[in-house]
């Protein structure tokens, strides 16, 4: 608590006093890079216009390793800021089954959250023991492969419109030295699983394997389609032409050095930012141009219940953010800005671009549940170790690609 | 302590006298006052967090610790881990290599600046400015260096040597290499400037009788002065040893676990499992595992330096 009253005292010294009742109102994030500072900026707009509170910015570098860390132990630590982002899923939960997390049933109560989120999937990690403890505030999803129009001009085909189309192109793109598939090191492989049992396996496959972590459908036909497809993945890369980040996997495909990238929408932002135009310097498949529903996750944000002897008026601006966050207002200007899909669709989206528009479509059938949303962080963290193992090292076989992954999956909770 | 230590032999004895537990706590009373903030931080940091680094290495505690014991379940999934195994071959591997060849090139490099050469002091900070450097900006320069493209082979290529090859850090079989060539780089300039040291201490008489004998400088430096060094050498061991087994912030800037999980360290484990992932069981007893390891290594070595007072 006493972080968070000098940091308000400091805010407050550089700002200048606003109104004599306006509290400042910590809120912590991971949202550095150039597009989502911009779009967390528009909650901060709004906030501090519609309230006449401060909103006091504690941006945390290194996203779900190294920010969620540092967020928790605040927390647990009895520090606690005024409201933090995190990741829709499992992350929080032990925080919130500790009590403390505020619960917004209350706060919310009149706003009837029931009837405009788009899915109510959303709300489930969220909710805890009758009580209300999160509020998603976007929808991410995983499942796009993203193309490069350049690297097909460049072999003079037309640019594949699903995954097996663009299998198949891989000879002839490797023929012109275009590397067939761009790839991040480190975490980006950790979602490619995921994308490719959701297009590949379908809905029918996430089910089992995400939400009843059942190790026989891993053993299944249908999952070894999804290894088989990781083998082949295998095949066209390696260490040596890994970029350092999914945003230098996506400048390849801007210069068709690279022809494909199974990446999250967030790439996107970096995409555009760097000037490509969907439709013309990149086309997205989402689902892999297979499947019709798309795996969701997204972010969420908390309140911590604050210790005693807080100024009630710092309570009284958690919950005036609480109500911004989810109003249509604040929703449009934010998603709009961050490149993801916004909980209510029962506002004006014409200003969304292509891709975002093919996966409002797909949003209709509603959302399946993803690695990062119905996994525990451990259980992610042991998937990914064995991406990246199966990934770097021909010798593990389909088979004891497999085997592992159920082991894991059994051993989930 | 100093009362046991003048009067050997008489614990025994007084142990059963009346007045035992007065002498034990009044009897120099003062050092035995200094010294309790130091006893103090012993036994609650050092002895306490290891207790309870074990005790919780037993639980299935998850975000927050849990009293909810499940026996040896994570030693068992933590030896079923592959990267864990991984881990600890290539500790093993990095390690023993790291201790012989910075020992080995430290005196090696002492050896030649005590040859009364000129501008010493000027190599001598040259040798030891990288270990001024954190592990983290060593990584990251070795990184730039080794990287494929951008460093030594791309230059070597864009020069018009196209054969060139130096692609160790995105090689698994040799990505240790690279680590221990940016560990060696960072770490031997101050086992030199120790090693110096340990040589300045020995006494010239040594050398000029040496010398009277007819032996050879490099037989004198191995068989009369290593043998007398033997407090720096067991210094420079310790030193080294820990920053092998603590290994983290090097690989986390070179390499980060990579090529795929090739060259995972433990202490990344323990992180990767705790924070990122959550799992302070799994985490604990990853460390507890670490703990064990250092254990293996110091009990024997502890109780041939400082056991068996009889000998002294």
């Amino acid at each position: 608590m006493k972080k968070f009253t000098v940091v308000a005292a400091m805010a407050t010294a550089l700002l200048g006093s606003t109104s004599a009742f306006a509290a400042e109102l910590e809120v912590t994030h991971w949202w550095t890079s150039a597009g989502e500072a911009a779009a967390i900026a528009e909650f901060a707009k709004v906030f501090e216009e519609e309230t006449g509170n401060t909103w006091v910015d504690s941006a945390l570098a290194g996203s779900g390793t190294g920010a969620n860390p540092v967020i928790i132990s605040r927390i647990i630590g009895g520090n606690p800021m005024g409201a933090t982002q995190m990741n829709t899923g499992r992350d929080a939960e032990e925080l919130i089954q500790a009590g403390l997390m505020r619960d917004l049933t209350d706060i919310v109560a009149d706003l009837d959250i029931d009837s405009f989120y788009v899915d109510q999937s959303l709300l489930e990690p969220c909710r805890y023991e009758g009580g209300l403890y999160c509020l998603p505030i976007n929808i991410h999803s995983w499942d796009w492969l993203w193309l490069s129009t350049a690297a097909y001009e460049k072999i003079g085909q037309p640019v594949p419109t699903n995954w097996n189309e663009y299998v198949a192109s891989w000879p002839a793109l490797q023929e012109a030295d275009i590397l067939p598939f761009a790839l991040g090191s480190g975490w980006p492989i950790n979602g490619i699983p995921g994308v490719l049992m959701a297009g590949i396996g379908g809905t029918d496959l996430v089910l089992q394997v995400n939400r009843d972590k059942s190790g026989d459908a891993v053993r299944g036909p249908e999952f070894r389609k999804v290894a088989e497809a990781m083998d082949q993945l295998r095949s066209v890369v390696s260490p040596e032409t890994m970029v350092p980040s999914f945003g230098d996997a996506g400048n390849q495909l801007l210069t068709g050095e690279a022809a494909g990238n199974i990446h999250g929408d967030w790439l996107q932002g970096d995409l555009q930012i760097a000037g490509g135009v969907p439709g013309e310097d990149y086309e997205c498949l989402p689902a892999l141009g297979l499947g019709t529903q798309l795996t969701g996750g997204g972010d969420s944000f908390y309140f911590p219940v604050l210790p005693e002897g807080t100024d009630p008026a710092v309570i009284e601006a958690q919950e005036q953010l609480a109500r911004i966050l989810i109003s249509p207002d604040a929703q449009l200007k934010f998603n709009l800005v961050k490149g993801s899909m916004p909980i209510r669709t029962d506002i004006d989206l014409s200003g969304a671009n292509a891709c975002m528009t093919k996966a409002l479509g797909l949003l209709e059938n509603g959302l399946l549940p993803s690695g990062d949303f119905s996994l525990s962080s451990d259980t992610q963290k042991q998937l990914e170790d064995l991406n990246l193992e199966f990934i770097a090292d021909d010798n593990i076989t389909v088979d004891d690609y497999v085997e592992r992954y159920a082991s894991i999956i059994e051993q989930a909770d | 302590m100093a009362d046991v230590a003048t009067q050997p032999g008489q614990g025994a004895e007084t142990s059963t006298r009346p007045g035992f537990v007065q002498r034990l706590f009044l009897h120099n009373i003062t050092a035995k006052v200094a010294a309790l903030p130091m006893i103090a931080t012993v036994l609650v940091i050092f002895v306490g967090c290891t207790a309870w680094t074990i005790y919780y290495s037993f639980t299935n505690s998850r975000l927050l610790p849990r009293n909810d014991f499940v026996g040896f379940d994570q030693y068992v999934r933590l030896f079923g881990t592959n990267r864990w195994n991984i881990s600890i071959t290539n500790l093993l591997m990095y390690g023993s290599m790291s201790l012989v060849l910075t020992l080995t090139l430290g005196f090696l490099l002492a050896v030649l600046m005590d040859q009364k050469i000129r501008f010493e002091s000027a190599f001598r900070t040259i040798m030891l400015y990288p270990f001024a450097l954190s592990f983290i900006v060593t990584g990251l320069v070795w990184q730039w260096i080794m990287n494929p493209t951008l460093g030594l082979q791309g230059t070597m290529r864009n020069l018009g040597w196209t054969g060139f090859t130096f692609d160790w850090i995105s090689n698994p079989r040799m990505v240790l290499f690279a680590l221990l060539i940016a560990g060696l780089w960072q770490g031997v300039g101050f086992c030199m400037v120790l090693m110096l040291a340990g040589l300045r201490g020995v006494d010239e008489e040594i050398w000029k009788a040496a010398r009277v004998d007819g032996i050879p400088t490099w037989r004198t430096y191995i068989s009369v002065v290593l043998p007398m060094m033997r407090g720096v050498l067991v210094t420079s061991v310790v030193i080294i040893g820990s920053g092998i087994v603590r290994l983290y912030d090097l690989v986390v800037a070179l390499t980060n676990g990579g090529p795929g999980i090739s060259s995972e360290v433990p202490a990344k484990y323990v992180y990767d499992y705790m924070f990122g992932g959550g799992n302070i069981g799994q985490g604990l007893a990853a460390s507890t595992m670490m703990l064990v390891t250092v254990m293996i290594i110091m009990v024997p070595w502890a109780y041939l330096e400082f056991g068996g007072k009889g000998r002294r």
